[in-house]
């Protein structure tokens, strides 16, 4: 894991999820801020829930917190992110990739501007891992879900540089550098470890597969009328797996419904607990107004023949509810 | 026939499912996201579209090994049921959300979706029979008479009824919930709901209160004479007796409610007595002309009915009974059966009654 991302192995705490991963980075990292006065957190508005949820804890234990809104395409202007950033910031979070419409950060470019600053930039690099080379470089923390990438569900990780002050939030026994006791999920660990080592000898030929295969889906779908793709124009600002796109004329609650009863799994949001699919805060940040927003994304299991049978079933899923056809067969 | 169940996540929705697979039907489960109440206020068990309400819907899908999916509706359901609910009690009206909601949500919303993915029926679990002959479909108080719902249903248009399905109106409760144990259905014990959905706690007023803005006022007596003072009209309701906080030794009704002079009315109970109530948004499905079609009235969910007939007057609708009728609220539902007492005929909703002239000489208030 450490070599794959450029870290020390000792800058690699093993979590139960990449949220979790997100969590103690960005309240361990706050509250260390805090002892030296640094109570001001900085994030974008289209951060994974694990972030945005963290940071409004905050918010309601004191601290001040700007979210730095993203651009029509769901990049977050450099610029602006350093313009944020104050004195008395304890942390800094932007994501890698954005989970929903694959819009890629430059990373680079707001560690280079708030260097300066002494402030740590955290980074939730969940989404983007499988497909993009994610290094640690300027970076002061990092999360990852195993998930993604081909190992069980319920391992992560966060990369936290070593010499940064971070708080735990698991005490006990002191493992992981105590910053997260409790004895290790060695079975779930052992799988991670696997996972990323050939998620990462594999990484290249996903990348180029996904593409491949994202594109032939896109082109497929934008010769319908009224269907559009969000995210930056420029394909190297995105992720390769991801296609998030706007449809007119459908509803998304309908769609979803057509296409999981043609056996396509699609979201038009994220999930609320009682398993409704809300407007995502992310398509809300774009100021989308499509009727209906679906996120598509394939993977290394996905082979050319599911993305042209997707395609099969996207298209007729539309045309018919657009046609007022029925869609139950 | 391709069925969509709507699974509220209580006992007769999801013995309702229960029954359509049993029958052979195609059945897929859908929970509707109604009222958005915040996590934190949600009561278990209490009101509708809790997470609870939720995961007790897709358990009894998973039972019965159909398709379920949750559908958020809440966006209408605010706009069309709760947002009204509170502005009718600040126009001193009496709504009736479950009639509401049934009318502009579970048969408009829920219904065109159903068609338009190309389901056949509509399955709830109301407890009211239909009887369906050709294209036109008869509304019937259900076999458990202590649970007929068939009043919150009255404004079904026959189109509707021929594509709904009502499999638990012929089953008494304690069937259901035999029927419901008998499949290994958790929801077989589950309590029943009785407080507004949207409104868990029950708190009628409290929910009000944050809703509407308060406005004092006078309480009067059916002459004019001050008697109280109110802190907001939608705290009252027509026929309501308790909660005036009048220090009257004599039994006092609420007798009306106005929004214009921003006044409570109260009287005895002979003050409530009415002859007739005007009705809109009428609905019929009787046979032949309401005119001349003897019915019989009922003004509230649970209440029992009296003889009425119906007559076209300039403004609309009336309804005119021959023994009195105590308590009429603007804003509730008229419900017409026919002689019998069993099928619904369909009805309206109140915008005036008669209040009878009273041995007492009325000054000021009206």
């Amino acid at each position: 894991m450490a070599v794959a991302i450029g870290a020390h192995p000792s800058e690699v705490v093993f979590t139960a999820s990449g949220t979790e991963a997100d969590n103690l980075a960005i309240k361990g990292l706050a509250w260390a801020g805090a002892e030296r006065g640094r109570r001001h957190v900085v994030t974008t508005n289209v951060e994974h829930p694990a972030v945005l949820e963290s940071v409004a804890w905050l918010a309601r234990h004191g601290f001040e917190v700007d979210l730095v809104p993203v651009r029509a395409d769901g990049i977050v202007d450099p610029e602006a992110v350093a313009a944020a950033v104050r004195d008395d910031t304890a942390v800094v979070s932007v994501m890698v990739a954005n989970n929903e419409v694959g819009a890629v950060n430059d990373l680079a470019a707001i560690a280079d501007l708030i260097a300066d600053r002494e402030v740590p930039l955290h980074t939730d690099a969940v989404q983007a891992f499988a497909t993009l080379d994610v290094r640690v470089g300027g970076i002061a923390a990092l999360a990852l879900s195993g998930h993604k990438f081909g190992a069980p569900q319920g391992v992560g990780v966060a990369f936290v540089r070593r010499g940064v002050p971070v708080d735990a939030l698991v005490h006990g026994g002191g493992q992981e550098r105590g910053l997260r006791s409790g004895t290790y999920a060695t079975a779930q660990i052992a799988a991670f470890g696997a996972a990323v080592e050939s998620a990462v000898a594999d990484r290249v030929r996903l990348r180029d597969q996904a593409r491949a295969q994202t594109d032939r889906l896109a082109t497929r779908l934008l010769a319908l009328d009224a269907v559009h793709r969000s995210g930056p124009a420029d394909p190297a600002q995105r992720l390769a797996s991801h296609l998030h796109l706007q449809v007119d004329g459908v509803d998304t609650e309908a769609l979803t419904f057509a296409l999981d009863h043609a056996g396509l799994a699609a979201s038009g949001g994220a999930a609320c607990g009682a398993g409704a699919v809300k407007a995502s805060h992310v398509v809300e940040a774009l100021d989308v107004r499509a009727d209906a927003v679906l996120r598509l994304s394939v993977g290394w299991t996905t082979t050319d023949d599911d993305v042209d049978r997707a395609a099969d079933v996207l298209v007729d899923a539309i045309s018919r509810l657009r046609a007022g056809r029925p869609v139950v067969a | 026939m391709k069925v969509l169940a709507a699974m509220s996540g209580g006992v007769d929705s999801a013995v309702a499912a229960a029954l359509l697979v049993e029958e052979g039907h195609d059945v897929t489960g859908v929970h509707l996201k109604l009222s958005d109440v915040p996590l934190d206020e949600q009561v278990p068990g209490q009101g509708c579209c809790t997470l609870d309400d939720a995961s007790d819907a897709r358990r009894a899908a998973q039972v019965l090994d159909i398709p379920f999916y949750v559908w958020d509706l809440s966006d209408r359901f605010l706009s069309e049921v709760q947002d009204p609910f509170a502005a009718a009690y600040a126009d001193g009206i009496t709504p009736n959300p479950c009639v509401t909601c049934n009318e502009r949500v579970k048969y408009s919303a829920l219904l065109d979706r159903a068609r338009l993915l190309g389901f056949d029926a509509l399955a709830t679990g109301h407890h009211a029979r239909l009887r369906t002959r050709g294209d036109a479909s008869a509304l019937l108080r259900a076999t458990d008479l202590h649970k007929d719902q068939s009043y919150v249903l009255y404004m079904a248009t026959s189109a509707q009824l021929a594509q709904t399905l009502l499999p638990v109106g012929e089953l008494t409760k304690d069937g259901v919930r035999a029927h419901a144990a008998g499949l290994g259905l958790r929801v077989a014990n589950k309590p029943e709901s009785f407080d507004v959905c949207f409104i868990p706690s029950g708190d009628t007023a409290g929910y009000l209160a944050q809703h509407v803005d308060a406005r004092s006022g006078e309480i009067v007596e059916v002459d004019g004479t001050v008697v109280g003072e109110h802190d907001g009209i939608w705290n009252f309701t027509v026929g309501q007796r308790r909660g005036l906080g009048l220090g009257s030794h004599e039994r006092r009704f609420v007798v009306d409610v106005d929004a214009t002079t921003n006044r409570v009315v109260v009287g005895p109970r002979q003050a409530l007595a009415c002859q007739w109530i005007e009705v809109d948004g009428f609905i019929w499905r009787g046979a032949g002309d309401p005119a001349g079609t003897p019915v019989r009235l009922q003004i509230r969910a649970h209440g029992s009915t009296v003889a009425a007939r119906v007559t076209q007057i300039a403004a609309g609708l009336r309804v005119t009974v021959d023994e009195p009728i105590y308590g009429a609220a603007r804003g509730q539902a008229a419900v017409l059966y026919d002689e019998r007492d069993e099928v619904c005929l369909g009805g309206g909703r109140i915008i005036a009654a008669e209040r009878p002239a009273l041995p007492v000489a009325v000054t000021g208030a009206r």
